[in-house]
């Protein structure tokens, strides 16, 4: 058997992805209403250019980009806007939002500006389609790509990696992508080794893909400067410095970025709104998302519109099944648990996932089996952290490097005792970063 | 669904959250594993050195370690009772620790020895210092030490297998340089040979060890390193290697002792560290102290170095 590439550490959390892998990808109807914040992206949020009362076409610009690292935002649905007012964000606080209520119709804006010969467009050319199309990171940390596209000069780009590994339980939004839209990643790939001038692509696949890896094989035949990766099956396989380093066995040194070593790492599902972006001028108004868990009727992904209320989503996958007990936004590993199924489904969230029986684990103490230690990804003492945290002691949690931690949850995941290792660690980083 | 179920789908739904929706940090899922599934192996690894015991030794071995085991479940729900803290015994760890202590006890050990050392181990070894994960020392160790400083004769009085009739542990003769037959390395390996009820057959001990390697609950480094310290030690002093590791309490001590997860560092260098030099104190005390017999005290006193050695094998953070 071929060796998998791999990363040192990591933890084997139970899966669950056959709940929707099998299911095909769907299209969500139309909701009634979307709301949508005017920040889904890391950055400055983005400046209202709509009034209540104005009819908007689908596509059109809503909210104008505020500085470089910031995005334009666009409507997701033709109709009237309610009202702009802030509202329950799934990170966890209030975000003015743009309210739109469909007038059924969905009728898109007729200026946009198809690059069917994209290869004959300059760098600037794409960034700047790649901005106005509002495009983010939709792995899940939601940072303009634009920005990402344009690396200092004094970086040079050898190789893009995009990252289909999934390593998420439950999330198979992008396993589903690339099965159904493969030829459009990899063009969404070309376009971007085209932007900052690489030369090798590699796309990354967790080994449980077969149907993925054996359709890519197929046509990365025909396809010489771009290769397949297929990694271990491993959580976090996906974090962006464990694929470089498990691919290229390059590693990112703590506080440096991809592109210091000479790599981009994209999520496939952003190659794809590239694509559709420059090929089609399509700005990013829907993304697929992964509806799953114990507590829905019908697990399945779909596409849907930016904006959609979770409690939409829900709906239209079967309606809850039991009482709910916890939802989160994104996957169980590094998902945020949302108090209301009344947020909008935003850029970078990959999953609804919704557990009828989620467990509370009550905190024992330590009984420093190192567990937490082994799993670290990236070499942290969690335990030792938290326990400086539980005491106060911030200039010890400081020693012991909490700003390297990505917060991948396999520490907390592993602990025998359940200590919420994550939950001390962010307490920790804010405790330090606000005594600076 | 049509339009009013799902308004009415929608306000039923929100009565339904409003009830109780759990809104945590993540991770949203957990492994299984708790303290009582990783004491429920150790107590399943430690099982075939209790069939040998029994096998060597006869009945009074499973008496001794069922007394042990009693008197530390008692202890612990009594302290537990009486601070008014949460019942823990549920999670097997008092249960490991009683075994431990009848496999460093000799098997004529008088019964209320026994019990005086279980109730030693839970409260000077653990409850003292708030319960588990909080204890510096092996506490079936700090038991050892105790009555072996308490009852000395008692705990050096060994008998050989079978018939019961008293002689001198293999590196008692060693030691004292007694005009004894020494035992086979075959007969140390099954366990024939005089000794505390648990350490005697390498053979068991192994089995057990690669149970708890395979089930991850240790990892290699600290009995490799302790071992192999020994080991090497023994061949540069020109004494036998083979001999000295398989005689006394070294595997015991090796694989189930110093690998206790409270009281050896965290880190794998940690662990390496630690394994070196509790086997350094091993071979140190065993030539040239007054016991025979060092890994103990030599476990002991590197406990007491854990919290040095996690300061200084911090492991380095990815990619720096
Ligand atoms: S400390 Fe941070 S990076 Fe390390 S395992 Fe825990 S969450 Fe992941
Ligand atoms: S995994 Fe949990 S019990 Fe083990 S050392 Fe880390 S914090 Fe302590």
């Amino acid at each position: 058997m071929k060796r998998l590439f791999s990363f040192k550490g990591g933890v084997h959390p139970p899966y669950f992805k056959e709940l929707t892998s099998g299911q095909p990808l769907r299209r969500a109807s139309l909701p009634k209403k979307v709301v949508i914040p005017l920040s889904q992206h890391t950055g400055r949020p983005a400046k209202p250019i709509v009034e209540v009362g104005d009819e908007v076409k689908t596509g059109q610009l809503i909210g104008e980009s505020d500085g470089f690292i910031s995005l334009p935002i666009h409507s997701s649905l033709s109709g009237k806007v309610l009202d702009i007012k802030p509202w329950p964000h799934p990170l966890g606080h209030t975000v003015l939002s743009v309210i739109v209520e469909s007038d059924g119709r969905d009728e898109w804006i007729s200026d946009l500006t198809a690059h069917e010969d994209y290869f004959r467009l300059s760098p600037e050319e794409i960034r700047e389609i790649v901005n106005s199309a509002g495009i983010a990171g939709l792995g899940g940390a939601a940072f303009p790509t634009h920005v990402k596209l344009t690396p200092p000069e004094s970086c040079e780009i050898d190789t893009v990696i995009l990252n289909g590994c999934e390593c998420e339980p439950y999330l198979t939004c992008d396993h589903k992508l690339m099965l159904e839209y493969s030829q459009e990643i990899l063009e969404g790939l070309r376009i971007i080794m085209q932007t900052v001038d690489a030369d090798r692509g590699i796309i990354g696949v967790e080994a449980n893909k077969t149907d993925v890896i054996s359709l890519l094989e197929k046509e990365l035949r025909r396809e010489p400067g771009i290769k397949l990766a297929v990694l271990k099956v491993k959580y976090p396989q996906g974090a962006e410095k464990h694929l470089i380093d498990a691919v290229l066995k390059r590693k990112v040194p703590p506080g440096k970025l991809p592109l210091d070593v000479g790599v981009m790492v994209d999520n496939v599902g952003t190659a794809l709104a590239i694509r559709q972006a420059v090929k089609r001028g399509i700005p990013l108004i829907e993304r697929v998302v992964t509806v799953t868990g114990s507590g829905i009727k019908q697990p399945q992904n779909l596409w849907v519109r930016l904006g959609t209320l979770f409690a939409d989503v829900v709906s239209q996958c079967g309606g809850l099944l039991g009482n709910p007990e916890k939802i989160i936004a994104g996957g169980p590993m590094m998902g945020i648990a949302q108090y209301t199924l009344d947020i909008p489904l935003i850029k970078g969230t990959s999953g609804i996932l919704i557990l009828s029986e989620a467990e509370t684990f009550p905190e024992g103490d330590c009984i420093r089996c190192g567990k937490c230690i082994d799993v670290c990804p990236v070499n942290l003492m969690p335990t030792v952290i938290a326990q400086h945290v539980q005491h106060t002691d911030w200039a010890s949690v400081r020693r012991y490097s909490p700003f390297d931690c990505m917060e991948c949850g396999a520490c907390a995941y592993v602990c025998p005792v359940k200590i919420p290792l994550v939950q001390y660690i962010k307490w920790g980083k804010e405790e330090v970063k606000e005594r600076e | 669904m049509n339009r009013d179920g799902a308004l009415l789908y929608r306000g039923k739904m929100e009565e339904v959250i409003s009830q109780r929706l759990i809104v945590s940090v993540s991770p949203h899922i957990r492994a299984r594993e708790d303290v009582r599934t990783i004491m429920s192996d150790v107590i399943f690894a430690l099982s075939p050195a209790l069939g040998a015991s029994i096998i060597f030794f006869g009945w009074r071995a499973l008496l001794i370690v069922s007394v042990s085991i009693f008197f530390s479940v008692a202890s612990e729900f009594f302290w537990q009772k009486l601070w008014r803290k949460k019942i823990t015994v549920g999670d097997l760890s008092p249960v490991v620790t009683g075994m431990l202590l009848a496999f460093v006890l000799p098997p004529s050990s008088p019964l209320w020895m026994v019990a005086i050392g279980a109730f030693v181990a839970i409260t000077l070894g653990k409850q003292i210092f708030g319960g588990l994960g909080y204890n510096p020392f092996n506490p079936a160790l700090v038991a050892r030490a105790v009555l072996l400083a308490s009852w000395p004769v008692y705990m050096t009085t060994w008998t050989k297998p079978f018939d019961g009739v008293t002689t001198a542990s293999p590196l008692g003769i060693v030691k004292m340089e007694l005009d004894q037959r020494l035992p086979s390395y075959l007969e140390m390996f099954l366990g024939n040979r005089a000794g505390c009820l648990g350490e005697i057959s390498v053979l068991a001990l192994l089995l057990g060890a690669i149970y708890l390697l395979y089930r991850k609950q240790i990892t290699w480094h600290i009995p490799v390193s302790y071992i192999g310290t020994v080991g090497l030690v023994c061949l540069l002093f020109n004494r036998d290697p083979l001999f000295n590791i398989m005689a006394g309490g070294l595997i015991l001590g090796a694989f189930f002792m110093a690998t206790d997860l409270v009281t050896s560092p965290l880190t794998r260098r940690g662990k390496l560290v630690f394994g070196v030099g509790c086997g350094l104190l091993t071979v140190l005390i065993r030539f040239t102290g007054g016991f025979p017999e060092g890994v103990c005290y030599s476990i002991l006193i590197m406990n007491m170095l854990t919290p040095i050695i996690d300061k200084i094998t911090e492991p380095k953070v990815f990619g720096s």
